[in-house]
């Protein structure tokens, strides 16, 4: 949004300034399609070095990877994309410059070391922006470039500035380029001081780098602050960790609670579990692709939409498993287990047979990519929304079989049988309704999973065993030990990953379980009464 | 007269044609046994079911192509290629298994076919057994030497190495988090390249290695931890062995914690344009990747190659990688030593091979060296919002292929020459004696 009016104000400053303004810029704005990557980051610095606010388009155009040459005379212009070719235009006056053939122009390309050049080049160029928060992206990317040639303009923008947040963010970019330049003594331990107040990872680099190369003074102050960061930061880090073990205990919920109903209240060992989950990973990027091909626009609902689709094709599939197969092995495990696993197999070739072998794309929709700060907590949206979504559909669950009459028939059935048939509960269509419910709600996990994970044949492999573990940890037949279990098992999996490192951590979990169930062999919450002997 | 009638059949398609081409070789199959001379076997062994087959069905595909495309070209010493494909499942046992069935049931003259590690280990003592050529396409951890294989794919040295050297020179970066998969190849490369680094001056406490079981999803405080410790002040970057299915999930995490490549860039080895396919690569551009090949190389062979890839895929999205390459210059030499030799014996085919330079897609020769390793040319590539890498550095010259690495102790005295009189896989400079790790 402030980029679009970003561009749109420079537009206008371009068209305002004088015509002989603009052709002083042109052939600096020629070098940048000179070539090599040196001689490009030449040319920008040339432009940096005029402060001209005109030139802020073009350098963003370059960013963005719009900025060509024109094979035919050398020329740079901005090319995007018309129909099959590109429609052109001056980079500097925004003019239009008819289209071109896609051959008929060449990207300038640009590296990391580039990229660095434009972030730390567009921040000193944007400090004195009319947006607030272009002025505060600018005060950050001049805080990390540290680039000496900003502080005149960081001093000048700040004497004008007035927004709060704004204003914090350029002085702690003046800190930064103060203390990595050669700035006197008492600049450096007074830039120290609003670095500790900052008091994140990134003024913790730039208090490191102090503390090694400074005068002793300043030596002294960069390790105090240090100090005070770290303390900061390890307080954080055990919050952030309290979070990943939410998090992580989200996704192991999610992928149980599926099996919790299959596995947990009807006592199918359902092997096939996974590949329920997988399906409905594979009925979003379907979903997606529809958006795609249909409604790009609305592509951000895609989510939403997919939701009942997986719900419904994941517990289709999941009555059809029982109508065909399972229902002829109640009472018998084993050959449950074996007849499951076989149908895992056989599933899973399927869809490799019609999807291909290799991971297909399911994109994010833009309110579930990024991060917030909170604190000294990064947290990603997707991982929020899959928290929200995991405790949603285990209420959404929980109240599914307390409060309704379906929910009722299942308890009924799963506890006597013969009786639930006796008052005319229809046990076979409710067995094969239960099972469906299980399939629809791994299903809706597939469609979570599907933001963070491979989408791609064997996703459900990879949940299989943790959602056994985790539906026999809490109890089998228990959703609230479901809830527990998953919970318990994400946050001791991330407290002894730091520690003990993934491979290992995930051993000791399993050594954990193992012994846990040794002397409780019901789980955390064990059934109690007729219900188990049954 | 039969064998004709057998191959415009199939080759026109003519339904009617084949039904008789078909006929007269079943009768010609019972009438003389000979028949089995018509065509020259070639086996396929990649995993199209199972784990790997995300990465391997696409070898088999290419290979198929590489064969009809030869016999196009009127076969190899005037007989046609019959591809012979096996499924050995992602399953390490049944690779040898099926390696056995291949030469010995089907008698194929060369098995091109593997890409785990320990699939590899599976079928070589198969291959020295039975006396047979396997072709393996895919970057390795070097430690290994057999007169049976020839390695196409990148040993350390002509991948990892020349990475860490860019980093270091172009990116100035002074701390190195070491992170892969917990197996073979990342641990042996990982140990090359923290010799490699220390040997440079980089000090202990500036190097970070972690490791993750296969398929590992939750990155969230690896991702953190590396954050962390990229803000000690230095440059960082992070050197990525991670294999297969648990990069999707690592880059997602990288991208959604805005770890970005101008701040901390990441070069992959296991990371090619198939498994970018899979991934938003907005947020990744500027991460790097060190390959022998990239699709987006601009050579005549490379556009031409991609041309007939899409085509017989009939499918005009289809990315090639750096296997697919390695498997292109593996059967273009096969071809070439077999038609040097006059033969497909193995003992002539194994020896005529060293010395075979074929064109590779980057616009040079490979050729094989008496170490069964190639040499290649070495490119660093940054990944682009359309799912491809742009080259931003390529070695001068061809590098040649180290199967011993120099960084590792009990190898750095190990070399490897399959000519005679030596002939031998792990000599000893120091003792002067064949024999030493791996014998």
């Amino acid at each position: 949004m402030h980029r679009a009016f970003c561009w749109l104000l420079a537009a206008f400053l371009a068209l305002a300034a004088p015509a002989s303004f603009a052709a002083d810029l042109a052939p600096l704005v020629r070098g940048l399609g000179a070539g090599s990557y040196a001689e490009t980051e030449k040319a920008i610095a040339g432009l940096a070095e005029t402060g001209d606010p005109a030139v802020v388009p073009v350098i963003e155009a370059l960013q963005a990877g719009d900025l060509h040459i024109r094979k035919a005379d050398g020329a740079v212009v901005v090319a995007k994309r018309a129909g099959n070719g590109y429609a052109l235009t001056d980079p500097l006056t925004g003019a239009a410059l008819g289209e071109a053939d896609r051959n008929a122009v060449e990207k300038i390309r640009i590296n990391n070391a580039l990229r660095r050049t434009i972030s730390a080049t567009l921040g000193a160029l944007t400090l004195m922006s009319p947006d607030a928060n272009t002025r505060r992206q600018a005060a950050e990317a001049v805080f990390k470039s540290r680039d000496a040639n900003a502080l005149d303009a960081l001093n000048t923008a700040l004497a004008k500035e007035t927004d709060e947040r704004v204003r914090r963010a350029m002085t702690q970019a003046r800190a930064s380029v103060l203390l990595a330049g050669d700035a006197p003594d008492a600049d450096k331990i007074a830039a120290v001081a609003v670095l500790q107040e900052r008091g994140d990872q990134d003024a913790r680099a730039l208090l490191n780098g102090a503390a090694n190369t400074g005068s002793d003074a300043v030596k002294d102050a960069a390790t105090k602050a240090i100090a005070s960061v770290e303390q900061r930061l390890a307080l954080w880090g055990a919050a952030q960790n309290l979070w990943y073990g939410l998090s992580l205990g989200s996704v192991l919920l999610l992928a149980a609670i599926g099996l919790a109903v299959t596995f947990g209240v009807m006592g199918v060992i359902n092997m096939a579990h996974g590949e329920m989950v997988m399906i409905g990973a594979y009925a979003t990027f379907l979903v997606q692709e529809a958006f795609r091909q249909w409604a790009p626009g609305l592509f951000d609902f895609s989510i939403l939409v997919a939701l009942p689709v997986a719900f419904l094709v994941s517990g289709a599939v999941g009555v059809a498993i029982e109508r065909s197969v399972i229902r002829w092995l109640y009472g018998r495990p084993l050959e449950t287990l074996l007849a499951t696993w076989g149908l895992s197999l056989a599933l899973q070739q399927a869809v490799r047979s019609i999807f291909g072998p290799t991971n297909r794309e399911v994109g994010a929709p833009s309110w579930m990519s990024g991060a917030f700060e909170l604190g000294g907590l990064t947290i990603t949206y997707g991982r929020l929304w899959i928290v929200v979504f995991a405790f949603l559909v285990f209420g959404a669950l929980l109240v599914a079989l307390r409060k309704t009459w379906f929910g009722l028939s299942i308890r009924a059935v799963t506890q006597n049988r013969s009786m639930a048939n006796a008052m005319g509960i229809r046990t076979a269509r409710v067995d094969a309704l239960t099972f469906g419910l299980g399939s629809g709600i791994a299903g809706l996990a597939g469609v979570a999973l599907s933001q963070i994970d491979n989408v791609s044949p064997n996703l459900g492999q990879g949940y299989i065993i943790d959602s056994f573990m985790v539906v026999v940890f809490g109890g089998v037949g228990n959703l609230w030990g479901t809830l527990v279990g998953a919970l318990a098992l994400g946050g001791v999996n991330k407290f002894l990953e730091p520690y003990a490192g993934a491979v290992l951590g995930k051993i000791l979990v399993l050594i954990f379980i193992i012994l846990f169930i040794q002397r409780r062999p019901r789980g955390l919450f064990a059934l109690k009464g007729r219900a188990v002997e049954a | 007269m039969l064998k004709t009638g057998f191959q415009s059949g199939f080759k026109t398609g003519r339904t009617l044609a084949a039904a008789a081409g078909l006929a007269v070789t079943f009768a010609a199959g019972f009438a003389a046994p000979a028949s089995a001379q018509d065509t020259i076997k070639v086996g396929i062994l990649h995993s199209l079911s199972g784990t790997m087959a995300i990465s391997e069905t696409t070898l088999k595909d290419v290979m198929l192509m590489l064969i009809e495309e030869q016999n196009k070209k009127g076969g190899v010493l005037g007989k046609k290629l019959e591809p012979v494909v096996v499924d050995p499942a992602s399953n390490w046992p049944l690779f040898a298994e099926k390696a056995r069935e291949l030469i010995s049931k089907d008698k194929v003259a060369a098995v091109f076919g593997c890409w785990t590690s320990v699939s590899r280990k599976s079928v070589l003592p198969v291959f020295e057994e039975l006396n047979s050529v396997l072709f393996y396409p895919v970057q390795y951890e070097g430690e290994e030497s057999s007169r049976n294989v020839f390695y196409t794919g990148a040993a350390p040295n002509q991948q990892a190495i020349p990475a860490v050297d860019y980093l270091a020179e172009k990116e100035g970066v002074q701390r190195w988090v070491l992170a892969g998969t917990d197996y073979v190849y990342p641990r042996t490369t990982n140990k090359i390249l923290e010799t490699y680094l220390k040997s440079k001056g980089v000090k202990s406490e500036d190097i970070m290695i972690n490791y993750t079981p296969f398929g590992h999803s939750d990155w969230q405080n690896i991702v953190a931890d590396i954050k962390k410790f990229g803000s000690a002040g230095k440059k960082t970057a992070v050197v990525s062995t991670i294999n297969g299915d648990a990069n999707v999930p690592f880059y997602k995490e990288l991208g959604n914690q805005g770890v970005k490549a101008q701040d901390i860039p990441v070069v992959a080895f296991s990371v090619g344009e198939e498994e970018l396919a899979g991934i938003d690569t907005k947020p990744l551009v500027g991460h790097l990747a060190a390959w022998n090949y990239f699709m987006s190389v601009d050579t005549p062979e490379n556009s031409d190659f991609i041309k007939k890839w899409q085509a017989f895929t009939k499918n005009d999205k289809r990315v090639t990688n750096d296997p697919m390459e390695a498997h292109y210059i593996g059967f273009n030499m096969w071809v070439k030593a077999v038609e040097k030799a006059g033969t497909t014996d193995s003992n002539a085919v194994i020896d005529s091979l060293v010395g075979v330079s074929v064109p590779n897609l980057t616009g040079g020769y490979s050729a094989m060296l008496p170490n069964h390793h190639i040499t290649k040319p070495v490119l660093i590539g940054e990944v682009q919002e359309n799912g491809q890498f742009e080259t931003v550095s390529k070695t001068p010259g061809l590098v040649v292929g180290d199967e011993w690495s120099d960084f590792l102790p009990d190898s750095k005295d190990l070399i490897s020459d399959w000519r005679a009189p030596m002939s031998c896989g792990n000599f000893n400079v120091k003792t002067g004696k064949c024999g030493g790790k791996g014998s």
